[in-house]
């Protein structure tokens, strides 16, 4: 099933599933990285457990050099 | 004895901040922090760039290094409010730098949005350092919002201009209660023991040391510089005068 979700402040069209796979899928390691999902951030532990629904919006982030 | 600098319940031996921004490679910043002496870092949130490169910045800040994310790239009180949560939800600590910013010339802080960030965060239990310009009774309303400490621009990020605000600063130095952090446009070794003599409870540098040819040996020099400078307030430095005043007795050798 294909659905539309926001990642970044992009519309993308994508399989269903879950965090965890699609971070997977996009080659990310997962250690550098902070997912917040519809506002509250998600766990890595939890990122198995989310199934990506239609609307969803996503937030990939990680921390980078800053003043 | 210098006591230690107390923020937030934090004790630090150290009062030189630094920041993970601008340098070469990212294997530096251990090194800087080692040389040094600094106990809190800065960090930035950022969403990841498509296909970019996944490093972790966090990987090169040794434990025991206080971590202070900054709200950088934050327009509004709302989306530094944003990223202050995502932060700390990312398990980054409870220290957050308030920085929001809407000139893109100057990178002059918004003191409005500044406030109204820092009243709602210190209320959740964050420890508040917000980047301010030098505006004595804002530093006041921060103070009663609850913000561990005022950081006021000594000129603007990454200008290296030195103390361009001194006479501001000053004033926020003689009439707040919680610490004065002298962030922003420290360029060099001597404006850090400068802010320091004044009475700044720390500096924050960034650019200054990331960008310096050696970074590890400008961060000793800063931390020196800074450790200098405290001790000269602490002495109470001698005042001036336009005329000489011998230092060695006036009498002819002979008479």
């Amino acid at each position: 099933m294909e659905i539309v979700i926001r990642i970044n402040g992009k519309d993308e069209r994508r399989k269903a599933g879950t965090i965890a796979e699609l971070v997977a899928g996009r080659g990310l390691a997962p250690g550098s990285l902070v997912v917040e999902y519809n506002g509250r951030i998600i766990k890595q532990d939890d990122w198995v457990k989310v199934m990506l629904r239609q609307g969803d919006e996503l937030e990939l982030l990680n921390f980078v050099g800053g003043g | 004895m210098d006591e230690k600098l107390s923020i937030g319940g934090h004790f630090f031996t150290s009062r030189l901040f630094t920041g993970t921004g601008k340098f070469a490679a990212s294997e530096w910043i251990p090194r800087m922090l080692g040389a040094s002496g600094s106990e809190m870092i800065t960090v930035a949130l950022r969403r990841i760039d498509q296909g970019g490169t996944t490093e972790n910045i966090l990987d090169f800040i040794p434990e025991g290094v206080v971590l202070l994310p900054n709200t950088s790239g934050a327009r509004t009180a709302e989306e530094a409010v944003r990223i202050a949560r995502i932060a700390k939800a990312a398990g980054c600590g409870n220290f957050i730098k308030i920085e929001v910013i809407t000139d893109m010339k100057y990178l002059m802080p918004d003191n409005y949005e500044t406030l109204k960030a820092t009243e709602i965060l210190a209320r959740e239990d964050f420890i508040v350092l917000p980047y301010v310009l030098p505006d004595l009774p804002l530093a006041k309303r921060l103070e009663d919002a609850g913000a561990a400490a005022v950081m006021p621009l000594g000129s603007p990020i990454g200008s290296n201009r030195g103390l361009l605000t001194r006479d501001l600063i000053a004033m926020l130095i003689e009439n707040c209660r919680v610490p004065v952090v002298v962030d922003a446009g420290i360029g060099r070794p001597s404006q850090a023991a400068e802010a320091m003599e004044m009475g700044a409870d720390a500096v924050l540098v960034n650019t200054a040391i990331a960008t310096a040819e050696d970074p590890a040996m400008m961060g000793r020099a800063f931390g020196l510089a800074v450790e200098a400078g405290r001790l000269g307030y602490l002495a109470r430095l001698a005042g001036q005068s336009k005329t000489a005043r011998a230092s060695s007795p006036l009498t002819g050798f002979l008479d």
